[in-house]
């Protein structure tokens, strides 16, 4: 199903099929009665097949939570998450343990499993994917070992790998489920800012040769220039573009 | 080749977490084969002793017993008219019996002069006493008045006896105050009851007991004619009989010996208690070791949850270490009982093997042992929150 669209060109995709993502009038909050903090406030997010969306704002604004909310590991409190067309709104732990399977994740601190060599990590992604041999999974994840650079390094440990090796292993093991959707919460906040640069190059190109969509928080301005679009966030609401836009910052309740 | 054989294999991870660490694995293996051979011992000595306390009754060339309704075990025989064996021949169905002396005898050892306590069975030499042959031949000696067999299986506590015997010299010493001289050796064992036996004709007890009351036996055998239904017989010969004699077949006596050391001595209770407290240790040392690795590896834990990965199939994961610890405990467990129980026959003379049933209940017991830690240990893995990793 990935593999399908892979060779039209976003833009293509974007007008012939179901948005990836399409958030509708989301919020979100934590505590109760006093303590009860509103940390999204009907935010309105739509991601096409394809497209890289580059999400920033001050820390502490409910970018996180909006990725969680996204990547299906909270339950949707008020409003709507569609992923790939299906309502995660009301949907239970299996449900969205299901419709994970199709969302990589690359986090901050990489989370790579430290008893397993990079090969297998990554294979740990291939092995979701229903029906295939173990030969043809192990042969998945040392494709895309190589596709980011790291065929010299397949059986070392994440404990002998440098940062950028590590966050290269996350991304091939994002890649390596077959992913429709990839979510990425600062994947650039360990590394310098070269390496920053190019793992996030390369995260996009895989990503645009897969069709698949990418939704990733950073505070790093230095890789704004590779997003398709730019959404920022404050105070729990979203808006598009990159610079401040004070009139609308008024509404926040 | 192995990918071809099973193409859903998937990667090792529950070995791969143990491997990863080899020295908390070292540990936990320790732990379980700790565990394992105390409940090794504990089971071995429990059965071993049990076993001991009818070595001879297994031995006896009987298919049913005549005993006293008094006789409450080996250690406390007492005494029935032997008028009532010899009624038992009227039966049509029965072979042949042997009437046979039972009792407690002092023993001087010849070396240290010190006295101790030995069993004694009187039987006639012309009459089988056990199962195999060679003892026939033996019995002949005793029909020479004051000769004995001695138990060369014995605690050496009777003294050299067998060595001395081997290499050919005369032993002549006291039992019950009455000089009698060793005539060969056989070879019983020491039980609970006894230390050592010895075996000596009807005539020389007699003499070493002159209080025994005329006629009076402890022990009946009674052969049958092949075909002869046992069960049929003992009933035919308990309606015929007086009350004044109880009638056993012979596994009934060999379970109604076993029996009053389970029941009647706190020994099953104390063995098993301590079978049971390996089992304990083995838990806790089994949890711990898997609610830490699961505390550790909590974060990977949640990652592979937010990756997709099912809750089932990481309760899985923590299983199969349990079941990994069991197997690769168990091995040394079984191994090292096995040169325990080699120890304890050439220390006891106890007859502690390690046999099929043991084995499979003590493996048994230690797989129930880290399943049930991996249990315990799972509900930690409740608490990993793949919401929480970004």
């Amino acid at each position: 199903m990935v593999t399908s669209v892979s060779s039209t060109s976003p833009a293509a995709v974007r007008s012939s099929s179901i948005p990836t993502v399409a958030v509708r009038q989301l919020s979100h909050w934590y505590g109760s009665g006093v303590n009860l903090r509103q940390v999204l406030d009907r935010v309105d997010l739509t991601i096409h097949p394809g497209e890289v969306v580059l999400l920033t704002g001050p820390s502490g604004c409910g970018k996180t939570t909006l990725l969680t909310l996204v990547g299906a590991l909270r339950q949707v409190m008020a409003g709507s998450i569609r992923l790939f067309g299906e309502e995660l709104h009301g949907a239970g732990r299996a449900e969205r343990q299901r419709l994970r399977c199709g969302i990589g994740m690359i986090f901050q601190g990489h989370n790579l499993l430290r008893c397993l060599s990079a090969e297998q990590n990554v294979q740990m992604g291939a092995d979701l994917l229903p029906g295939l041999g173990y030969r043809s999974r192990r042969d998945l994840a040392r494709r895309w070992l190589r596709e980011v650079g790291l065929g010299d390094h397949l059986h070392k440990l994440p404990h002998d790998l440098s940062g950028g090796q590590k966050q290269r292993v996350a991304i091939a093991r994002a890649l390596a489920a077959q992913p429709r959707l990839l979510l990425a919460d600062e994947p650039t906040a360990a590394l310098d800012s070269r390496t920053g640069r190019e793992v996030v190059e390369l995260l996009r190109s895989l990503a645009r040769d897969q069709g698949c969509s990418v939704l990733m928080v950073t505070h790093d301005s230095r890789i704004l220039d590779l997003a398709d679009r730019l959404v920022r966030m404050e105070d729990g609401r979203l808006y598009e573009g990159l610079f401040n836009d004070r009139e609308a910052s008024g509404s926040v309740g | 080749m192995l990918d071809r054989l099973w193409p859903s294999r998937r990667i090792p991870l529950a070995l791969l977490l143990l491997g990863r660490q080899p020295a908390r694995l070292a540990v936990a293996l320790a732990g379980i084969a700790f565990a394992g051979i105390l409940m090794f011992l504990q089971l071995g000595f429990r059965d071993g002793l049990f076993d001991a306390s009818v070595v001879i009754h297994k031995r006896f060339d009987a298919d049913l017993v005549l005993v006293s309704p008094r006789t409450m075990s080996s250690i406390a025989m007492a005494g029935f008219p032997r008028r009532r064996l010899v009624q038992v021949m009227a039966d049509p169905a029965v072979a042949g019996i042997t009437p046979v002396h039972w009792n407690f005898l002092l023993w001087r050892n010849p070396e240290t002069r010190a006295t101790r306590s030995i069993l004694a069975v009187g039987f006639d030499p012309e009459d089988p006493l056990f199962l195999d042959p060679d003892l026939a031949e033996q019995a002949r000696v005793l029909s020479q008045r004051g000769r004995v067999l001695f138990d060369a299986l014995s605690r050496p506590e009777f003294g050299p006896i067998a060595s001395w015997y081997r290499q050919g010299r005369s032993i002549d010493t006291e039992v019950a105050g009455q000089r009698v001289r060793v005539a060969g050796l056989v070879s019983i064992g020491p039980s609970f009851g006894a230390d050592g036996n010895l075996l000596t004709s009807s005539e020389t007890f007699l003499s070493l007991l002159p209080n025994t009351p005329p006629g009076s036996i402890e022990l009946g055998l009674i052969r049958l004619r092949p075909g002869a239904d046992p069960a049929e017989v003992s009933q035919r010969l308990k309606q015929r009989l007086p009350k004044d004699v109880t009638i056993f077949s012979k596994n009934g006596f060999i379970d109604f010996e076993k029996n009053y050391w389970r029941s009647s001595t706190a020994i099953g209770f104390i063995f098993t208690l301590g079978a049971g407290m390996g089992f304990v240790v083995g838990c806790v040392i089994v949890y711990q070791i898997l609610y830490s690795d699961v505390s550790d590896h909590l974060p990977e834990y949640a990652t592979l949850m937010a990756m997709g990965y099912p809750l089932p199939q990481l309760l899985a994961v923590v299983a199969r270490e349990g079941l990994l610890l069991a197997l690769f405990g168990y091995l040394p467990a079984w191994l090292i009982g096995q040169g325990l129980y080699a120890l304890i026959r050439s220390g006891t003379q106890l007859p502690v093997s390690m046999d099929g049933p043991r084995s499979l209940l003590v493996f048994a017991m230690i797989l129930t042992m880290c399943l049930v830690s991996a249990l315990l240990a799972m509900r930690k893995l409740g608490d990993a929150d793949p919401a929480e990793i970004f």
